[in-house]
């Protein structure tokens, strides 16, 4: 490609988004596949408090995941669970981390909590998504905005506080907390389709990088820096 | 029509890229995280220790785990584990419905004491409706009544070496080449003290069934279903469960489960 075209090479993510962001892919790893198999040790999910044996609360039920997705390979409930409580730690450790970074830094504010500006662009971002029209521009798209805050403040969160829900031992602290869902079995339930939403978050993620320029996206994610489209104005995006 | 071109070349070389990084998903890759004695599984094990210190952190003692009411109960329990011991002792306990049993309860105590079943039926008694959380993920609600364990603490005294409960079982869920390997369960003073830690000897109002660990079974309404001993032999006080089959407490943590189940 001709260098004269090329858009300017920007330092987009700052060192603490990049570490959390791979520590977070990592966790999610592990936590998806042991979460597997922890669901193979009972493949079926319900509503309410109870699982139904003698009346039918029952939504949804399989003969469970193939072994190659599942942490360990083999029927291993007790491995899945030392994988996925480790691993669990982890990722909250990590959002709290992320948090305070993003805080300090004004990554929240300035990257990711939409703005009067984004909601009025919104409908010509969703036209440029659906024309695989991708702008690389200094600032997220508010598409982007959305998908990232959505998973940042909606769908961690739920896993979380669903994941809890399913303790005895939080259950006492907060009795209130798995009611909140509905009953621990529905708690449960959210809990698995919150990890759906998250593979289809993933897959998305995956194909928006594959066709936004994956040489570029990764490299923003793993050095920092980012090429933009040509011609973008120097200090706020707009959309060609 | 050149952009079209281009994303079509960048698909298909990414495509190849994600290909080729398949078989990193294969998960046999992390199989010897099953190993027992593998250190980066000891690591990841850690974490328990943290869970515990954590719940332990933000539980009061007395804390109670949900009590539901009557109309919750739409079933009954479902058996799990040992459902009908086949040891000489258990039977020949079980010919006379129990009449015979009594419950020994020693260690480190000031004053061993045996309980004959009746005793215990005579002594103050507790009836809790929960929801047992099994770790397979399944839940039910029943009601449970017995005597408070604190109260049959109480009587014999806790020496100050003690920090744990050790329940001896008489059902064997496995054979190894040492022979039976029976059912045993540790639990710390804490969750022993609470008032919810009952020695069950009825469910859903009738006599414990079999299939649910008559005589006595224990209940830890804060922690999941595998630490809550069905077929109580015997009651032992102790400082430290290292010494005991593989060391780990329980018999269940011996196969890999956490010892502290309240997650």
């Amino acid at each position: 490609m001709d260098r004269q075209r090329q858009g300017r090479l920007i330092r987009r993510q700052r060192p603490a988004t990049r570490i959390t962001h791979w520590i977070w892919a990592i966790c999610l790893f592990f936590l998806l596949l042991s979460g597997l198999q922890i669901f193979n040790a009972h493949p079926a999910l319900y509503l309410g408090n109870e699982s139904g044996f003698a009346y039918d609360n029952e939504i949804f039920s399989f003969e469970g995941f193939p072994s190659w997705l599942t942490i360990p390979s083999t029927r291993d409930l007790a491995t899945g669970r030392v994988v996925h409580f480790f691993f669990a730690w982890l990722f909250v450790a990590n959002l709290l981390l992320w948090l305070a970074a993003s805080l300090r830094n004004r990554h929240l504010r300035k990257d990711l909590i939409p703005s009067r500006r984004d909601i009025e662009a919104l409908p010509q971002d969703i036209r440029d998504h659906a024309r695989l029209h991708l702008v690389h521009s200094v600032r997220y798209s508010p598409l982007q905005k959305l998908a990232y805050g959505g998973v940042l403040f909606v769908l961690f969160p739920l896993i979380i506080l669903t994941g809890l829900s399913m303790s005895p031992g939080m259950n006492a602290v907060m009795p209130w907390f798995p009611e909140l869902f509905g009953g621990r079995q529905t708690a449960r339930t959210i809990h698995f389709a919150v990890m759906v939403l998250f593979v289809a978050f993933f897959a998305v993620h995956m194909a928006m990088i594959l066709l936004a320029g994956p040489l570029n996206e990764l490299r923003s994610i793993i050095t920092g820096r980012y090429r933009l489209s040509p011609r973008t104005p120097r200090l706020e995006q707009t959309h060609v | 029509m050149s952009r079209l071109i281009l994303s079509r070349r960048r698909l298909l070389h990414s495509g190849l890229t994600a290909a080729a990084a398949l078989p990193l998903a294969g998960c046999d890759s992390f199989d010897f995280l099953r190993e027992r004695s593998n250190p980066v599984r000891r690591f990841l094990m850690s974490a328990n220790g943290l869970t515990y210190r954590a719940q332990r952190l933000l539980q009061s003692a007395d804390q109670l785990a949900t009590e539901f009411s009557a109309s919750d109960i739409r079933q009954g329990q479902k058996p799990n584990g040992s459902v009908n011991p086949d040891t000489p002792e258990y039977l020949s306990l079980k010919q006379t419905n129990f009449a015979d049993y009594v419950l020994e309860v020693d260690g480190l105590v000031e004053r061993p004491m045996r309980f004959p079943l009746d005793a215990i039926r005579n002594m103050p008694a507790r009836t809790q409706i929960t929801r047992h959380d099994c770790v397979e993920g399944w839940s039910t609600i029943a009601k449970w009544h017995g005597v408070p364990l604190k109260l049959i603490l109480d009587q014999v005294g806790i020496r100050p070496a003690a920090r744990y409960v050790m329940f001896h079982c008489f059902d064997a869920p496995t054979k190894s080449l040492s022979g039976l390997d029976f059912y045993y369960e540790s639990i710390d003073l804490i969750d022993a003290r609470h008032p919810q830690t009952i020695l069950a000897y009825a469910m859903n109002d009738t006599p414990l069934p079999v299939a649910h660990g008559a005589p006595l079974r224990v209940r830890v309404e804060r922690q999941l279903g595998y630490k809550m001993a069905k077929y109580i032999r015997r009651i032992e006080l102790i400082s430290d469960f290292s010494q005991f089959r593989d060391g780990q407490g329980s018999y269940w943590a011996d196969r890999g489960y956490e010892w502290y189940a309240g997650i």
